[in-house]
């Protein structure tokens, strides 16, 4: 077997452990073993690399290659493995970026590489799309970073002319991309990579939030088909396979993302919702409607005393850092033989499943985690439903009120359950910037103030209850 | 337009159908580890970065030849390290909390 041929058999080894990885994604069991299966196979794709001849020769440079994956390396494990569990979405989002970037790279050089060469337009195409996708998916993963990590306002930033101005950078990319198809001009080339870069922080400003969940699977999808794209130019089957899977998996996502927030990819991206807060917040509620406010201790009489529970929470969990005081909660009510779950709604949090991983982390087993149609069947026989930092997920105005923006989005029914409990910071809208009717509800108790601290004190009353 | 590229073509038509199949199949519960793991897979741009730095002619090649597997890298190792650390919290009823002593507690 000659070299190359046993090279592109590893390769070929690679590609199917990463189809093992996805496919121990299937249960929570499985998983870890096929993360670290794929993990293997990478290693083993990046070690055949080394002995890979390109353009008739052994590879060049190989102590910068060792050089560079060793300065990789070595900053990307301590920030992978220390950073704190609540920091994962922008985490997730960093290494997003950087992937998009690399890909971006490769795909520059190589244009400056085989230009002499005069390649055919497809090639030179393939590279271009590398080029840009791979951009937009660094700058705008950036941009979800900065909002993430509170570097700058989470809520959509927006100008006059907005939309417009980014539908003429849309349309400046792709009229340049058939200038330097035509030319061949390598200094088009630099002009399309700032252009890029511009085009990714304007798209991602004015997506905000609670909205960044669909906006980084479609991230993610958008670097997997820039590695895609460097895998046609490179001629890998390896990067074709890998980048599309990662394609196919976050336009996936970004689809199920969009259809449990009921709006469409396009809402999503280009309406800035959730903008308008300020016009329609917490100013116009002096209507002489009252809420029913409690104590902790209320709650935690309220609690011990029922026998189903349904705990729903949202990204106010997550910021008050209350999921393991939650799950203390829990198993004092559990010891009471009262049944608990969690009902969780896919687009809670700021990520693809963030409750999952946030309660994951707090030790709940994961079968105590109902996803939202088992959920909300069950809670018609809740005598509480338990609502923790969430808001616009459990909004019944999304089933009656045609006139309100989330309208139309599948929603946790807590109204449902005999009493509702919420505990909130304060009667802030949530991130829609919408009243909630159910907090009006008189078998809904308000119950303000930091969710640690109040699940604290609710913990200490029902063990003493 | 070659041959190469029709098989670079049915290669990738064939893996969004079978992706597509495997990733339907993910719960919920485990979508964030879904986009972590599948954000380290991307990271084979390491082996492309490789390619083009272990092929460069010039000093800007080499440059961002250079760039491009530092950030390969971060993104391949950084993604694998960060599933496992949430694939190691799902746990199942019976074994619960038996942490492991190298597991980063706050």
């Amino acid at each position: 077997m000659s070299r190359e041929t046993l090279i592109d058999l590893i390769y070929l080894i690679s590609a199917t452990t990463f189809l093992v990885a996805l496919k121990g994604l299937g249960s929570p069991k499985h998983a870890r073993k096929g993360n670290m299966v794929a993990a293997a196979g990478m290693l083993l794709a990046v070690v055949a690399t080394f002995f890979k001849y390109v353009d008739g020769h052994a590879l060049y440079h190989v102590w910068l290659i060792l050089l560079g994956i060793f300065i990789g390396a070595i900053v990307a494990v301590p920030v992978a493995r220390f950073v704190k569990m609540t920091a994962m979405p922008q985490l997730v989002a960093i290494f997003n970026g950087v992937g998009g970037g690399a890909a971006a790279l490769v795909s520059i050089t190589e244009f400056v590489h085989i230009k002499s060469s005069h390649p055919a337009t497809y090639v030179t195409l393939e590279v271009l799309l590398g080029v840009l996708i791979g951009t937009v998916s660094f700058a705008g993963s950036s941009i979800a970073f900065a909002k993430l990590q509170e570097l700058m306002t989470g809520r959509p930033v927006t100008y006059p002319g907005q939309q417009i101005i980014n539908a003429v950078l849309g349309a400046a990319a792709l009229v340049l991309i058939v200038t330097i198809l035509v030319s061949g001009s390598t200094v088009l080339l630099w002009v399309l990579l700032a252009l890029a870069f511009v085009l990714g922080v304007a798209f991602v400003l004015p997506i905000g939030g609670a909205d960044v969940p669909v906006l980084i699977s479609l991230l993610n999808a958008f670097t997997g088909l820039a590695v895609a794209a460097s895998g046609f130019t490179l001629g890998s089957n390896l990067l074709i396979v890998a980048g599309t899977l990662v394609g196919a998996s976050g336009i996936l996502l970004t689809r199920l993302m969009s259809a449990a927030m009921g709006r469409s990819l396009s809402n999503v991206l280009f309406s800035a919702f959730g903008s308008n807060i300020t016009a329609s917040g917490a100013t116009e509620r002096e209507d002489g409607r009252s809420v029913r406010s409690g104590t902790p201790e209320d709650i935690g009489v309220l609690l011990s005393y029922a026998s189903r529970v349904v705990i729903i929470p949202g990204y106010g969990l997550a910021v008050a850092q209350g999921q393991h005081v939650l799950r203390e909660l829990a198993e004092e009510l559990e010891g009471k033989g009262i049944e608990v779950f969690y009902a969780i709604h896919p687009v809670a949090g700021r990520m693809p499943g963030h409750m999952n991983v946030l309660l994951a982390e707090a030790n709940v087993p994961y079968e105590q985690l109902k996803e939202m149609d088992e959920a909300n069947s069950e809670l018609q026989t809740a005598d509480v439903a338990l609502v923790v930092g969430a808001n616009d997920t459990v909004n019944p105005a999304a089933m009656d009120d045609k006139t309100s923006p989330i309208y139309g989005m599948p929603i946790i029914r807590a109204d449902l359950a005999e009493n509702v409990i919420f505990l909130k910071r304060s009667m802030r809208p949530g991130f829609a910037g919408i009243e909630n009717e159910l907090l009006y509800n008189p078998k809904t108790i308000l119950v303000f103030g930091d969710a640690k601290d109040t699940l604290t004190k609710v913990v200490a009353t029902v063990k003493t209850s | 337009m070659g041959n190469t590229l029709l098989q670079y073509a049915t290669v990738f038509i064939l893996t969004i159908f079978v992706g597509t199949e495997i990733i339907a199949k993910v719960p919920s519960i485990l979508h964030t580890p879904l986009m972590s793991g599948s954000n380290a897979i991307h990271g084979v741009i390491l082996v492309g970065s490789m390619l083009i730095l272990g092929s460069a002619n010039t000093n800007l090649e080499m440059v961002l030849g250079f760039l491009a597997v530092i950030l390969g890298t971060l993104n391949v190792v950084g993604g694998f390290v960060v599933t496992d650390r949430m694939l190691e919290m799902f746990k199942s009823k019976p074994q619960a909390r038996k942490a492991k002593p190298d597991e980063v507690t706050e």
